[in-house]
């Protein structure tokens, strides 16, 4: 996302009565279908559902009424906080903390150990990490399953090696859900840590070994600090698109192991949804996003005008 | 003074990289050596053979499979056609125009697609293409397409246009070229790389979705991730592991020639 700052050097004004003409384009396509959207998609949450699908275009709260409330089979007993669906939003936050977490310990010592190799073996290391990223989630996650399924390849080799006696059952449980979404965005936990170690001065960790700092406390106290933007910025382009994942939950998690993407998806399929609803859904999901990337963004702002 | 070069290594480091590789391509791996099993049970191997691949093209869901793929990829040329030539005139825009005020709030937009979580761009594009009375089909499907595609061509494209010094223009400006010669004989050839580059990432991108192609392709046209999908809900069956393989080679094979072509102007 640094492809927006501009060098002094490269600074270039040559088209610059036709700048209005060139980002024309880009304007017109992004407000009209990328923004317009989503604020279309505000209007929906606020409006009376229609039984086949759709909408009947008349005011209504019952959408986040449905979702934060609860008032009894007939409607007619006093609020209660309806648990269901903020049960499934905590649910997807926990699933992702953890295949945050998951990332973070694999993906960390990883972009430590690209970054420290020799300048021109760099560029392969991180090529071999984004390759998979480039590949169809949906196959990666289809494989995923199959390599963990009861009868699958994974179980085999543990039995060969007589690690274990019977098959474990990790496919339909919520380890096999985080080692999905681990696995669907561990290339976006690397890619940013390894940026922010590339940049780090090795000299300060010398100066702190000339102090007689241990290895580990030059690493604690010295690097780590100073590379933590960039685990922030790994730990964020993990956790929001895990946030609202749809194929790892549905294909690795089975019917217990439901998410927010699936609740989602569900109101907008067949007759039996409620579009309201899966727009207020869309909604809260955006909210919570939005102002994970807004703490986000003021915590890089202000690590920029400490360095 | 050993210590000191020492000083980068950590022991374990070097393990965990290669098991975070390992845990990235071993699904790969396995499903693409399952692809060449013999045996109709996905379960047992039976020996080599191309058996699956010679189904795909033939057997009883061929059909549907190569209208899923034909569909697939004119949907992604298109899409990626339209979006590579939209962030290249916005980069040309954003990075060879001076400074100006809506800058920050133009390159927000750029990348909005990029921050709204897929769910919720699938949701919003269905609700607009319904409150717009815009029928569901292939061209709903290329236009939702076409925004989640701009930033991913826009990356390539912009970075390569930030390496770009200004002196190449001014010195055709100086020689009585006009502003358009300047952009189509000088710019645009020099930008040749990084515009390959976010064109076959677009072209990927496009053609690996799934969730928003899902939300508004519309009863009975499929895409080959959303025909997967279906066929998978069904159970995992062989010549799914036959088409994903050939997908994913394409994938890797596309995406190895963007990083070879991007790679190119570093060693100018």
């Amino acid at each position: 996302m640094a492809g927006g700052t501009v060098s002094g050097s490269t600074a270039s004004s040559t088209y610059r009565e036709a700048r209005g003409w060139l980002l024309l384009p880009a304007w017109s396509v992004l407000l009209f279908f990328s923004l317009a959207p989503v604020i279309m998609m505000l209007i929906y949450s606020f409006l009376t559902k229609e039984h086949r699908g759709g909408v009947i275009w008349e005011f209504s709260l019952s959408a986040y009424d449905q979702f934060f409330l609860d008032r009894g089979l007939f409607g007619d007993e006093p609020p209660r906080i309806q648990w269901t669906y903020i049960a499934i939003f905590w649910r997807s936050i926990w699933q992702a903390g953890a295949a945050t977490l998951m990332s973070l310990v694999v993906g960390f010592p990883t972009a430590y150990f690209i970054a420290t190799r020799p300048a021109t073996a760099r560029p392969l290391w991180v090529f071999l990490i984004t390759i998979p990223y480039w590949v169809n989630l949906l196959i990666r996650t289809v494989s995923m399953k199959f390599l963990l399924r009861e009868q699958g390849p994974l179980n085999d080799f543990l039995q060969w090696t007589g690690a274990i006696d019977s098959p474990l059952q990790i496919v339909n449980t919520n380890l096999a859900v985080q080692i999905g979404l681990f696995y669907s965005y561990l290339p976006f936990m690397v890619l940013p840590i390894y940026a922010a170690v590339e940049r780090y001065d090795f000299a300060l960790s010398e100066a702190a070994a000339d102090l007689y700092a241990s290895k580990w406390t030059t690493l604690r106290r010295i690097l780590l600090p100073a590379v933590k933007p960039g685990v922030i910025a790994g730990c964020i382009l993990v956790f929001v698109p895990s946030l609202g994942s749809f194929l790892a939950p549905d294909l690795l998690g089975g019917a217990r192991n439901f998410m927010i993407g699936s609740l989602i998806e569900e109101q907008f399929k067949g007759n039996a949804g409620n579009w309201p609803f899966g727009a207020a859904a869309s909604m809260i999901l955006l909210t919570l996003v939005l102002l994970l990337l807004l703490v986000f963004a003021r915590q890089q702002a202000r690590a920029e005008r400490r360095s | 003074m050993a210590g000191r070069t020492n000083l980068r290594t950590i022991p374990g480091f070097r393990a965990l990289t290669l098991l975070c590789l390992f845990v990235l391509y071993a699904p790969l791996i396995v499903v693409t050596v399952y692809s060449f099993n013999a045996s109709a049970s996905i379960t047992n191997w039976e020996g080599l053979s191309l058996r699956w691949y010679w189904d795909v093209f033939t057997g009883p869901d061929s059909g549907k499979f190569k209208t899923a793929a034909a569909n697939s990829f004119l949907i992604a040329v298109s899409a990626a056609t339209i979006s590579t030539t939209i962030a290249t005139l916005a980069a040309t825009g954003m990075i060879r125009t001076g400074r100006f005020r809506a800058r920050t709030l133009s390159f927000g937009l750029i990348s909005l697609p990029l921050m709204v979580p897929e769910i919720v761009t699938a949701v919003a594009t269905l609700i607009f293409f319904n409150a717009i009375a815009l029928e569901r089909g292939l061209l709903s499907i290329l236009i939702a397409h076409v925004v989640f595609c701009i930033p991913f061509a826009y990356l390539p494209i912009s970075a390569r246009m930030q390496g770009i010094g200004p002196a190449y223009e001014e010195a055709a400006l100086d020689l009585y070229a006009t502003k358009r010669q300047t952009f189509t004989r000088i710019l645009l050839p020099l930008m040749a790389p990084g515009i390959v580059s976010g064109y076959l990432l677009a072209f990927i991108v496009s053609l690996d979705d799934f969730i928003i192609t899902n939300f508004v392709k519309g009863a009975g046209v499929e895409t080959l991730p959303t025909a997967i999908f279906g066929a998978v809900k069904r159970g995992i069956q062989p010549n799914i592991m036959a088409i994903s393989t050939l997908l994913l080679g394409l994938s890797i094979l596309l995406v190895t020639l963007s990083w070879l072509v991007s790679r190119s102007d570093t060693t100018k």
